[in-house]
């Protein structure tokens, strides 16, 4: 009991934090909002894993990646390469000239299914790659960079060079990856619908739970001797070394266990949306996730999420009325951001939440309320006694 | 020698930078239970040859064994797990943690990045902190941020971090350093009691402190050894007085 209490949901305030989150996105959004916005709330949501992976990384290991994009778009892959499968049986593609595999790969000559799309016809092996596949591959550059010391900015520009060649590599290689429109028209997950009204609503709340799973396992990490560790590395690092421990296994564990909860973000985007593409993989959308945790706050799990909702509502709105202005408001959000408010959001609420909780709780209708119960409560106990 | 009952057996030790030997051809014998202090003008290569023994410097020839295990071989974190704590120059603690938490984390178990994340602090660890704690003078300042703590006892803290680690050999850089007088005394104190059943090495450029301290002394000079001895055969070597200690 102390352990769920003090570890997943950290104490009293993490508690707080966690269900006013819970309520606004179990309750709260589904009721209010449309089906069409609650998609697109769920849609950001899948950024939120990105988001929360940064406050693992960045936020606590102090390892700024410019490259979450490519886990996030490696999960979603893995997903939208196991639904193009399953829409592409033989009688749906039959006026293709090989009937039995994506479309794409018909109209660029290819005759016969790649060998690695194979494994993605089962949906237990595509479960497994959604967060392994990122996971060997973080492992892979994680290993090369931090056993030779690469740190700080060169990580970064290297996390962001790696964005770009993966780009660079999925439009070019059209035949096996879709190219630049990526891998489109998914339809069904074992049969299963996954277009219409309630499997959206199903879809959204799977998301949402896994979520807060996410977070649940980010915090017991954080929590830990490890999240100390952490912390201690990102302020003196030599000290750590000099202190018995192999500094590099502890940057390339939390690195694998980002881009493992980025991807199983990007495996969720593919389902809610019905496509991956590209777009999702390059250099803009990984540095609007470093943006989505600067605004709500790096050091906190909790207000990532709000970071991330926020900064998307924000573009939806803004880049209605306003499209070509927006890549310049967000730019000028993060410079913002990162001069005023270096905690984000949870900074700001640390520093005047109380204010709004007080102002709560001195509220007029509340003291009504509390002097009503009170009266209540003194009767009883009177009828008690009597 | 192969074999030797030194705790810390330096032999034809060399390090050299482009041509520049910061270290040269340097012999050092420490006993079990001996405190050593090494002292010497800027330069010299004191903090060079701590460097080489922790692993943050590789040498270029020559062999470093500890209790015959050869140390220049192996990373820095296998050296501190084979026994060897080393305390920087500038205090080296984590500044935004607390006291406590900075000496749980220098808690020699769960050192793996599993085992870290499943350490948990247990009766045992807690005494044995709270036990380092009252021995570096902060046990009521347990609870504090480390950032917080004066210069002294940020000193104090970071050889409380490497006490908890029960190490054989202590290299201490400097440990007294912008310390006040009464610091330093009660510093005296600190390491005449932690010596006890371990080796220690100590940089020190304050004569006063030296001389309260020191079994032996090195003196250092250019990458060599100058002299060797306890405190006054140093003190009245000609050779130590032109190069040192009479500037």
């Amino acid at each position: 009991m102390n352990f769920i209490h003090e570890r997943l949901l950290g104490g009293k305030n993490g508690m707080i934090g966690i269900a006013i989150l819970a309520a606004l996105i179990f309750i709260i959004l589904p009721v209010s909002l449309d089906l069409f916005r609650l998609n697109l709330v769920g849609k950001y949501l899948t950024y939120a894993f990105a988001a929360v992976s940064l406050v693992l990384l960045w936020g606590y290991g102090g390892i700024l990646s410019l490259g979450q994009g490519v886990f996030f778009g490696l999960g979603g892959y893995a997903m939208a390469m196991f639904l193009k499968l399953e829409a592409s049986d033989p009688v749906s593609t039959k006026i293709q000239s090989t009937p039995g595999i994506p479309d794409f790969m018909d109209w660029n000559q290819l005759t016969e299914l790649p060998w690695f799309w194979e494994p993605f016809n089962s949906f237990g092996f595509t479960t497994v790659a959604v967060i392994l596949i990122p996971g060997i591959f973080a492992f892979i550059i994680g290993y090369s960079m931090f056993k030779r010391r690469v740190g700080g900015v060169y990580f970064a520009i290297i996390t962001q060079i790696i964005a770009l060649i993966l780009t660079v590599l999925i439009v070019g290689q059209q035949g096996y990856t879709g190219g630049i429109n990526g891998i489109t028209d998914l339809r069904t997950l074992h049969g299963w619908d996954i277009r219409d009204d309630s499997s959206k609503y199903i879809l959204y709340f799977i998301n949402a739970i896994l979520l807060f799973g996410v977070i649940f396992l980010s915090r017991y990490v954080l929590t830990s001797k490890f999240g100390r560790l952490l912390l201690a590395m990102k302020d003196k690092e030599d000290r750590v070394r000099f202190s018995g421990y192999d500094v590099s296994n502890f940057k390339i564990f939390v690195f694998v266990l980002s881009a493992m909860i980025a991807a199983i973000g990007g495996a969720m985007f593919t389902l809610q949306v019905g496509f991956m593409s590209p777009s999702f993989v390059g250099i803009v959308p990984s540095i609007e996730m470093v943006i989505f945790a600067a605004v709500g706050g790096r050091m906190s799990l909790i207000g990532v999420v709000y970071g991330t909702l926020l900064v998307n509502f924000g573009k939806t709105m803004f880049s209605e009325t306003f499209p070509e202005y927006w890549l310049f408001l967000m730019g000028g959000l993060f410079i913002a951001v990162v001069m005023y408010f270096p905690n984000g959001l949870a900074g700001i609420w640390d520093k005047h939440g109380y204010k709004l909780t007080s102002c709560i709780k001195n509220l007029q209708c509340v003291s009504v309320i509390k002097t009503f119960i009170e009266n209540k409560r003194t009767k009883k106990i009177e009828a008690a006694n009597d | 020698m192969t074999s030797t009952d030194f705790t810390l057996a330096i032999e034809d030790l060399t390090v050299s930078f482009d041509g520049f030997k910061a270290v040269d051809n340097l012999n050092l014998y420490l006993d079990k239970d001996e405190l050593r202090v090494v002292i010497g003008p800027n330069g010299a290569g004191k903090t060079t040859v701590l460097d080489l023994i922790c692993g943050k410097t590789k040498s270029t020839e020559g062999s470093i064994k500890f209790r015959n295990k050869e140390l220049t071989t192996l990373a820095e974190h296998e050296i501190v797990q084979a026994g060897v704590g080393r305390k920087f120059q500038t205090p080296s603690i984590y500044e935004n943690l607390t006291v406590y938490e900075n000496l749980e984390i220098s808690f020699p178990r769960g050192r793996g990045v599993f085992g870290s994340i499943t350490f948990k602090c247990t009766e045992e660890v807690d005494k044995r902190i709270k036990e380092i704690a009252d021995e570096i003078f902060l046990e009521p300042l347990l609870d504090m941020e480390a950032a917080l703590l004066s210069h002294g006892q940020k000193q104090w803290l970071e050889i409380g971090m490497l006490l908890i680690q029960d190490p054989e050999l202590l290299m201490l850089d400097e440990p007294v350093a912008g310390m006040s007088v009464k610091e330093r005394d009660q510093t005296a104190e600190l390491l005449k009691r932690i010596c006890k059943g371990r080796s220690v090495l100590v940089i020190e450029h304050d004569m006063a402190f030296v001389e309260k301290i020191a079994d032996k002394v090195t003196v250092l000079h250019q990458g060599k050894i100058l002299a060797e001895g306890d405190m006054q055969t140093v003190q009245n070597d000609p050779n130590v007085i032109e190069v040192y200690l009479g500037h």
